[in-house]
């Protein structure tokens, strides 16, 4: 009845899981009963659940990513604990089948659920209004790639409680991954809740693609698109090529666990190392696809605060394709000492070196737009300026990794956690925090905190350098990564450094949520009337804060890189009045989305516990739900225009007001 | 009044221009969506090509596919790519009744594919040929077996628009998705000539 799950299951004798247990229960019961108590379920389900719309589709991305950077952090926290403690015969606090899915779960969960949620759902609130669209191509498939990814969050969720999560590390690598090896259900939970929630993000990439190919203004050819959308366009392309490459080695690492079959063991004529390279072919272009978009963001934040247009549009744009393409060829680096030979080494070690070059362009490309600037020190830039230097380290470190001699003594050690935090913290993290903050106001009309969230900088920059450069050093002390427990005692000083600059990181995390409170507190004092908060160049600043459903009661049209900017200057402020106003056509909110979703939840833990019949039923469920959206016609609407002239009218009545 | 009724006109004219790329705007993204699948395809052809050699004491390719079999049904599935192609020639000529027929004879032409695709399978691993025998046919099953469930999709999906012509018949709706899922199903043929080369020929070899 119930597959392979048992009430011993249910990790109730483990008191750290009982106690997170709680207080994730705790949380539950205080948001269902505040929704209950203020009667807000219905607006929940109508406004938000089943929304279309591709700004509210990305603040939920966005509030999803945030929460699980908290559940992310407690786990990293955990382990820069034990790792403080468990020195010289001690073995700290966690036990070492704990500690390896505490360090499972952080990869997987800071990668797929908060890193690529925050990079996703920037594009959905940014991409639409930058190209001067007034949704995306396919407005129900948005709502459901939403979907699939919380399911995937949901299925890594439930593991905590009910099982167990993976303890192979974050890519799973086989035969360890095998059924041989790893009998318990953490796997099966790893691998579900990346594959559906893979899925979505396939459909997203699609869904983006298209409309950035398909839906830009009057106006707006490739070279005049911003470099927000240039590299989510990059980003996109990325995911369409690499991430049907997850699912299929998802998919045969699935077959070899649940019928026996034989592509990734060690017997039976399977070859596991092919598991590794199928996993790095799609793995490499993961990581383009976080820090393409948050180079996006460094430039549009270092244009519009240094208020001159960016440095090298052109060269921008080219040296973002570059790094599209060569991150293709480079995935045998997180490899080199598999023993594919010194030529094929050579050639995989060369192509990683020839990636620095566009990425340099790129920086002394912000610097030149900074140089001569007037630059205000806002927290975006400083997100950017730390960006720039914290980048910059680690990209050196990684060119020391990407030669083939060097990468035979530092692989698997210290000094690649040490690199690949340096860019994904020092990249993607800052460049999500510095959009969060950048684009916050066109999403709710007010601004968020500067000192709080200058506050937050600082903590989060020391934090990291605290946290991370003494790991550069204990990795040649001989430090390896993944140790639930070392023998050197000589390690322990520069691990407590670590920690606290872990903790000194939590204090800005800290300070980003009281920054989210005092800005809503504030938000009368901070609002946004004028849609163009910073002074800012592209087309999202042209129209209100928050901007209306249908983004734009006239399409723009576009006749530069920087229209709206000259627009600006030539006509002043003054946004003009059309004569007219016309109906506008809109997709209709979805039920099937979020149906769909939910059962895919259920679908995916049935597949966990081999529950098969509940798995044939959710299959059903999500084909039945999947065709009332077919069947079903009435999926659009009109505006009237009526409507649309009195929604304009009130923002015009505000910033005459205002004046 | 009249000068309103008139704008709404023009307006909603604008929009039909709309809904019409509306649909161009599918099929191009469902291009996009075959390229991703064709990556799905490209490693599991790359998968079967290193394992190939894996049969750990089993049969290999030679020992085990019929041709003569594998012939008839890549004639089947050859043969329902026209047939699709004159439904998508009689949508353009605007005549229902026909596009129902052709899907139809599509229909049961695929259905042929299949079901020899699950007798070839079925008596494989009655012969204690089946997938988790070896690495070798772990790959042959997948790579084979994930094309027919694409076909088994396009059969289930080609229900679904014999129904919708019944229900709706040829609109700005049904048509996109006709054209989605002619796309589809020749790609599938594409993807088929490769497999019948690749593993049923240059095995046999």
């Amino acid at each position: 009845m119930f597959g392979k799950l048992g009430l011993d299951d249910i990790p109730y004798h483990e008191p750290i899981i009982v106690v997170t247990a709680l207080v994730m229960a705790l949380g539950a019961l205080v948001v269902v009963g505040a929704l209950t108590y203020f009667k807000k379920w219905k607006w929940l389900w109508t406004e938000w659940l089943t929304s279309v719309d591709h700004k509210k589709l990305g603040i939920m991305y966005f509030l999803v990513a945030l929460v699980m950077l908290l559940r992310g952090f407690a786990d990293a926290i955990m382990m820069r604990t034990q790792q403080a403690l468990a020195a010289g015969g001690s073995e700290g606090y966690l036990p070492p089948h704990h500690y390896d899915q505490i360090f499972t779960a952080h990869g997987v969960i800071m990668i797929f659920f908060v890193a690529m949620p925050m990079v996703i759902g920037l594009m959905n609130l940014v991409v639409p209004l930058q190209i001067g669209a007034r949704d995306v191509a396919f407005p129900f498939m948005n709502n459901l790639s939403f979907w699939l990814f919380v399911a995937g969050v949901a299925l890594t969720m439930i593991s905590l409680l009910i099982g167990e999560y993976g303890k192979t590390g974050w890519l799973a690598y086989s035969p360890l991954s095998g059924i041989k090896y790893s009998p318990g259900v953490g796997v099966d939970y790893w691998i579900w809740g990346l594959q559906i929630s893979g899925i979505g993000t396939t459909l997203t990439g699609i869904n983006f693609f298209v409309t950035i190919l398909k839906m830009r203004t009057k106006g707006m050819k490739l070279f005049r698109m911003p470099i927000f959308t240039w590299t989510s366009l990059c980003a996109n392309v990325l995911i369409i090529a690499s991430f049907p490459i997850l699912t299929a080695t998802i998919a045969l690492l699935t077959l070899d666990r649940y019928l026996g079959m034989h592509f990734f063991t060690n017997d039976m004529g399977g070859n596991m190392m092919m598991y590794v390279n199928l996993i790095w072919a799609w793995g490499h272009p993961e990581v383009y696809i976080l820090i393409l978009p948050a180079f996006g963001v460094f430039s549009e934040v270092i244009a519009t605060f240094a208020k001159k247009r960016l440095f090298g549009y052109n060269t921008m744009v080219w040296a973002t394709a570059c790094i599209t393409i060569l991150s293709f060829i480079v995935w045998l680096h997180h490899f080199f000492t598999m023993g594919a030979g010194a030529n094929v080494n050579a050639f995989f070690g060369i192509a990683t070196m020839i990636i620095a070059i566009p990425t340099g362009v790129k920086i002394f490309n912000w610097l030149f737009t900074m140089y001569r600037g007037r630059l205000e020190f806002t927290s975006p830039v400083l997100w950017t300026l730390g960006f720039i230097i914290t980048f910059t380290i680690g990209g050196m470190t990684g060119v020391m990794l990407a030669v083939p001699g060097a990468n035979f003594v530092l692989h698997n050690s210290l000094f690649v956690i040490a690199h690949f935090h340096n860019v994904i913290i020092g990249g993607v993290v800052f460049g999500m925090l510095a959009g969060l903050t950048y684009w916050f106001p066109k999403a709710f009309g007010f601004k968020l905190d500067e000192k709080w969230g200058k506050r937050s900088f600082w903590f989060w920059i020391t934090g990291f350098y605290l946290a991370f450069m003494p790991l550069y050093i204990l990795s040649f002390m001989g430090a390896v990564r993944r140790m639930q427990s070392y023998a050197n005692p000589e390690w322990q000083p520069l691990m407590i450094v670590a920690w606290v600059g872990a903790v000194l990181i939590l204090c800005g995390i800290a300070c980003t949520v009281i920054q989210f409170i005092v800005s809503i507190r504030d938000r009368e004092k901070n609002a946004d009337i004028t849609g163009d908060p910073w002074d800012a160049r592209t087309l999202e600043w042209s129209t209100s804060s928050p901007a209306p459903f249908y983004n734009f009661a006239h399409l723009p049209v576009v006749g530069s890189v920087d229209t709206f900017w000259e627009a600006k200057k030539e006509k002043g402020m003054a946004a003009d009045k059309p004569a007219q106003y016309e109906d506008i056509h809109m997709p209709k909110n979805t039920v099937a989305g979020p149906i769909i979703g939910l059962i895919s939840i259920a679908f995916g833990f049935a597949l966990v516990w081999h529950i098969w019949w509940l798995a044939g039923v959710t299959a059903i469920g999500m084909f039945v739900a999947f065709m009332f959206r077919v069947f079903n016609d009435d999926i659009d609407y009109y505006v009237p225009a009526a409507e649309v002239e009195r929604i304009e009218r009130e923002h015009h009545k505000r910033l005459e007001m205002q004046a | 009044m009249t000068t309103q009724t008139v704008n709404q006109h023009e307006s909603h004219a604008h929009d039909e221009h709309e809904h019409h790329d509306a649909g161009a705007m599918k099929v191009f993204g469902f291009w996009v969506y075959l390229m991703s699948d064709l990556v799905i395809f490209g490693s599991l052809f790359a998968t079967y090509a290193v394992l190939m050699n894996g049969t750990a004491g089993g049969p290999s390719g030679a020992d085990i596919f019929e041709l003569p079999l594998i012939l008839i049904s890549t004639f089947l599935l050859l043969f329902s790519s026209f047939t699709y192609g004159m439904a998508v020639l009689a949508m353009h000529a605007d005549r229902v009744a026909q596009v129902k027929g052709w899907l139809g004879i599509t229909f049961l032409l695929g259905a042929g594919f299949i079901g020899l695709e699950i007798y070839e399978f079925h008596h494989l691993i009655a012969e204690g040929f089946g997938p988790d025998r070896s690495a070798f046919l772990s790959s042959f099953f997948t790579l084979v077996g994930t094309h027919g469930l694409h076909v088994a999709f396009g059969l289930i999906w080609m229900l679904v628009m014999i129904i919708q012509l019944y229900t709706k018949g040829l609109n700005d709706k049904t048509r996109p998705r006709i054209m989605c899922l002619s796309l589809f199903w020749h790609f599938l043929d594409i993807v088929w000539i490769c497999v019948f080369t690749f593993v049923y020929l240059m095995g046999v070899l």
